[in-house]
């Protein structure tokens, strides 16, 4: 019996690119130096070392060992942590991701850079061994096997399992491939100590294997293959010397079972007809070898064409599956307490009756929204990309800069969260080779050597916002202009606002970089940047400052974001102030009031004068208490701008799951979404600008018709 | 047990049970309503559900037809209220005024909208060809809501433009 284990490939991959990118962002952090660091990514190495050879992915295999052991080296202190080794290990782990990512693909990576990044960690290791060479080598391998035969070793490989190897996951016929890629390879099973078919225990392994290997790999790296077995089986490893001895002549009880495989030629015949007994479970053992290698086939053929699209799991916290439990816990009981109801009921229940259905109805509430949860990932997500790329950037571009993150709890739709993260980069690496000025400029200029890159996201009036910044040269409008006049996109004498010239930027074919480097510069960028951000719903605004910098602002729309709310009441109506806009909510007191310009009403707090806005009037509501003393005030801010909202009553705070009301009906002014409260009635979200805007615009109006009767 | 005997059984018993069921038909279909004392209909396969009156989640500054947001298990529907649109009958809400939620998908999107009448009462099967078209005299309905006319017995009910229904306006600041 083989164990499918291509089913925990994917489990490995996701692994794999978590260990992947925790070695990359602690390397990042291994200049500053300290020894846990180091034995974290020894760690991440070491498993993706381990589970690559489980699954027979010798290239990763092989490739990771040189990292593994230029970091045990680092670990046990025989080597010094330098910066030059530090950036090979970067280049290593992107070799390493490559590698994995073809193994995903069941294609061969033919990449240079991992040739020459493994040759240099071969140097570096100061080791000019075989390890090296076979590294090198090995994607030459299968192919030289034929002509250069006479120089390969010929290995006699005797492999005895115990009974229980494949209950531990272990599968021979994945061993004799991971030999495969070493060179030609026979198989030779040996069936004397298969017990008769009544005694046989499906789940046991009763075959043992002679295996001839002609390749030029050592006797570790054959150990290597079998490391993970070694302590279940008996190995016996010899070099034969003499070419010719190959025993061609099978015994007749001995097929040839597992040698079909290792070719990969599933189409040679299941084997003749079975000669005894024993010979037969032999068969149906084989033939669950093969099937399994054939379901692989079809399983690979079935991936490739879904290769490109986005179906992927979910990495989700520990937190969101645990509060999935517990309701789901709740469930259970709450169900178990009607089902009890109702084994004899009568009408003196019915009162615990609707109060169990009521139970049930919340319950079930909170695991819809505790599902829909799940989706929602913070933002750091996209975010941890970007250290690693800016210190790239800037070791390319030989400026300095510091990058800082913030907001990265910010939580974004998994689907938002994947398709804005190339955008992002290409925003980033303009900030690093357009924005930034080199060294000698920024002093000339009085600024600090170090340019800084600000990423920052934060939800704002149902949107969530995603700024790059950076403190360079900002963007110079007149030469924007006149490459917009040359390709004729502007007409020579049009007058523009700053912001339409800086959307210019987006057009296709646009850049105003003097020199195309290898980083940015050809003018495909930004429209596609452009492009992919609408076609999530969401828009891109520039703001830039000669001399100062500039700043990328991306709106993105939270269909399915979560926030965290305060519940106000409002008349009999409950609306739902985004927790992250509100300063404080006070009771007012009458001697903070000051009444100006006619019926405008601030109210003093500390320094500021805040404007009172009464929602019921905003949203034209008959409300409980029109009288501005003593009513209770949310003070929130947008835009920089502290309002007073007047509300009824504050209610509970609670997460809400926001949705849209576009979809069935339209954008409301003032209102940026609406949710599902508890007890199922759906309840408005506020959307502070906007309030601010419909306040304004009422002035306006006020205004107007004050004139009007004046005159 | 003789397989073959039950197997040629089972064709009859489906043949029985789908007697007396009348779905074969020829036309389309249309749910009719009332609204004040006229019958109005709208293509059936547009219907999502039917809904009794509950108290909407109020919009703000909408018009004052659109009576707010209800939640549909978990979608967000809005309701109009059709008497009020029309300026048919009284706007009275009691236990018998329906809700009959309308989807209508145009280029891949879909909306859904609850619209609120007096009663749901029958359901119209109707040959494209009868039904006809309305006179150009306008009554307080508009003309681009109403897709023709179809006679029943002696009444007559119009048929509505499901489309031109789920047309929101914008709103204006009061």
């Amino acid at each position: 019996m083989s164990i499918d284990l291509s089913q925990f490939i994917p489990s490995f991959l996701e692994e794999s690119f978590e260990g992947l990118e925790l070695m990359e962002s602690s390397l990042l952090n291994l200049e500053a130096g300290d020894n846990e660091t180091i034995h974290s990514i020894f760690r991440a190495a070491h498993s993706i070392k381990g589970g690559a050879g489980t699954f027979g992915f010798n290239k990763v295999t092989e490739f990771t060992h040189l990292v593994e052991t230029l970091l045990d080296e680092m670990r046990d202190g025989r080597r010094d942590i330098v910066q030059s080794d530090v950036e090979i290990l970067l280049d290593s782990v992107d070799c390493m991701r490559l590698l994995i990512e073809s193994a995903r693909d069941e294609e061969d990576c033919q990449d240079e850079k991992i040739t020459q990044t493994s040759a240099l960690l071969a140097k570096t290791l100061g080791n000019d061994s075989q390890s090296d060479k076979s590294i090198v080598d090995n994607e030459a391998t299968d192919a030289d096997i034929a002509e250069n035969g006479q120089d390969k070793k010929h290995w006699q490989i005797q492999f005895i399992p115990e009974h229980q190897l494949v209950q531990t996951g272990n599968d021979p016929l994945l061993l004799f491939n991971a030999l495969a890629d070493f060179g030609q390879v026979e198989v030779q099973a040996n069936i004397d100590n298969l017990p008769p078919l009544t005694d046989m225990n499906a789940e046991e392994l009763y075959l043992h294997w002679q295996l001839s290997l002609i390749s030029d790999c050592s006797e570790d790296e054959i150990k290597e293959i079998f490391e993970w077995v070694e302590d279940e089986c008996e190995l016996i490893i010899s070099l034969k010397t003499n070419e010719n001895t190959q025993t061609n002549n099978t015994p007749k009880n001995q097929r040839s079972s597992a040698e079909n495989l290792a070719d990969d030629n599933l189409n040679s015949s299941v084997g003749s007809a079975p000669e005894n007994n024993q010979n037969n479970d032999l068969t149906e053992n084989k033939k669950a070898v093969q099937s399994s290698a054939l379901d692989k086939k079809v399983i690979s053929t079935e991936k490739s064409p879904a290769k490109k699209s986005e179906v992927g799991s979910i990495r989700v916290g520990v937190d969101k599956v645990d509060s999935l439990i517990n309701l789901v816990g709740e469930l259970v009981i709450t169900q178990s307490m009607l089902s009890e109801l109702g084994n004899d009921f009568d009408l003196t229940k019915v009162e615990r009756l609707t109060a169990g259905l009521e139970q049930l109805l919340q319950n079930t509430k909170e695991l819809q929204e505790s599902v829909m949860r799940i989706r929602m990932l913070p933002i750091s997500f996209a975010f941890n990309r970007f250290p690693r790329l800016i210190h790239d950037l800037s070791k390319k571009t030989g400026k300095s800069i510091e990058l800082i993150i913030k907001g990265e709890q910010t939580e974004l739709d998994k689907t938002v969260m994947e398709q804005i993260g190339d955008p992002l980069v290409h925003l980033v690496r303009n900030a690093a080779d357009h924005g930034i000025e080199t060294a000698d400029v920024r002093l000339k200029n009085g600024k600090p050597e170090t340019g800084t890159i600000t990423l920052d996201a934060y939800h704002q009036g149902g949107n969530i916002v995603i700024e790059i910044n950076d403190d360079g040269g900002g963007i110079n409008r007149q030469a924007v202009l006149e490459k917009a006049i040359e390709k004729g996109i502007v007409e020579p004498n049009a007058t523009l606002t700053d912001s339409q010239v800086f959307d210019l930027l987006f057009e296709p074919g646009f850049s105003t970089a003097k020199e195309v480097s290898d980083i940015s510069g050809r003018g495909v960028g930004m429209d596609v940047v452009k492009r992919n951000i609408q076609s999530l719903g969401g828009r891109i605004q520039v703001e830039s400052e000669q001399g100062k910098g500039s700043t990328f602002r991306v709106h993105l729309p939270l269909t399915l974001a979560i926030l965290d709310g305060q519940l106000v009441r409002v008349g009999s109506e409950v609306y739902i102030i985004p927790l992250i806009a509100i300063v404080e909510s006070l009771q007012i007191q009458s001697k903070f009031i000051n009444r100006v310009s006619g019926d405008l009403v601030l109210y003093r707090l500390r320094e500021d004068n805040v404007p009172v806005l009464p929602i019921y009037q905003l949203f034209n509501l008959p409300a409980d208490n029109k009288e501005v003393n003593n009513a209770l005030l949310v003070v929130v801010e947008a835009d920089g701008q502290k309002v007073g909202l007047m509300v009824d009553d504050l209610l509970a705070q609670q997460q809400v799951v926001i949705k849209s009301l576009k979809d069935n009906y339209q954008q409301v002014d003032g209102i940026s979404g609406a949710t599902i409260l508890g007890d199922g009635s759906v309840s408005m979200i506020l959307d502070i600008p906007g309030m601010i805007n419909i306040a304004l615009e009422m002035a306006q109006k006020n205004q107007k018709m004050l004139e009007q009767e004046t005159v | 047990m003789d397989i073959q005997a039950l197997a040629s059984q089972i064709p009859e018993q489906g043949e029985q049970s789908l007697e007396g069921i009348d779905f074969i038909t020829s036309g389309d279909q249309y749910l009719t309503f009332i609204l004040g004392q006229e019958q109005y209909c709208v293509d059936i396969l547009c219907v999502e559900e039917i809904r009794s009156w509950e108290n909407p989640t109020k919009i703000p500054n909408a018009p004052l037809h659109v009576k707010g947001v209800i939640n549909m298990r978990g979608i967000i529907v809005p309701i109009i209220d059709l008497r009020q649109k029309f300026k048919i009958g009284e706007l009275i809400y009691c236990d018998t005024t329906v809700v009959i939620v309308l989807t209508v998908e145009t280029d891949a999107k879909k909306r859904t909208i609850g619209f609120v009448v007096d009663a749901v009462s029958d359901v119209l099967n109707a040959e494209q060809n009868e039904v006809k078209s309305a006179p150009a005299f306008g009554g307080c309905i508009p003309q681009n809501y109403i897709d023709g006319l179809l006679n029943v017995g002696d009444k007559v009910v119009t048929l509505l433009n499901v489309n031109a229904l789920q047309v929101i306006e914008l709103h204006k600041l009061s």
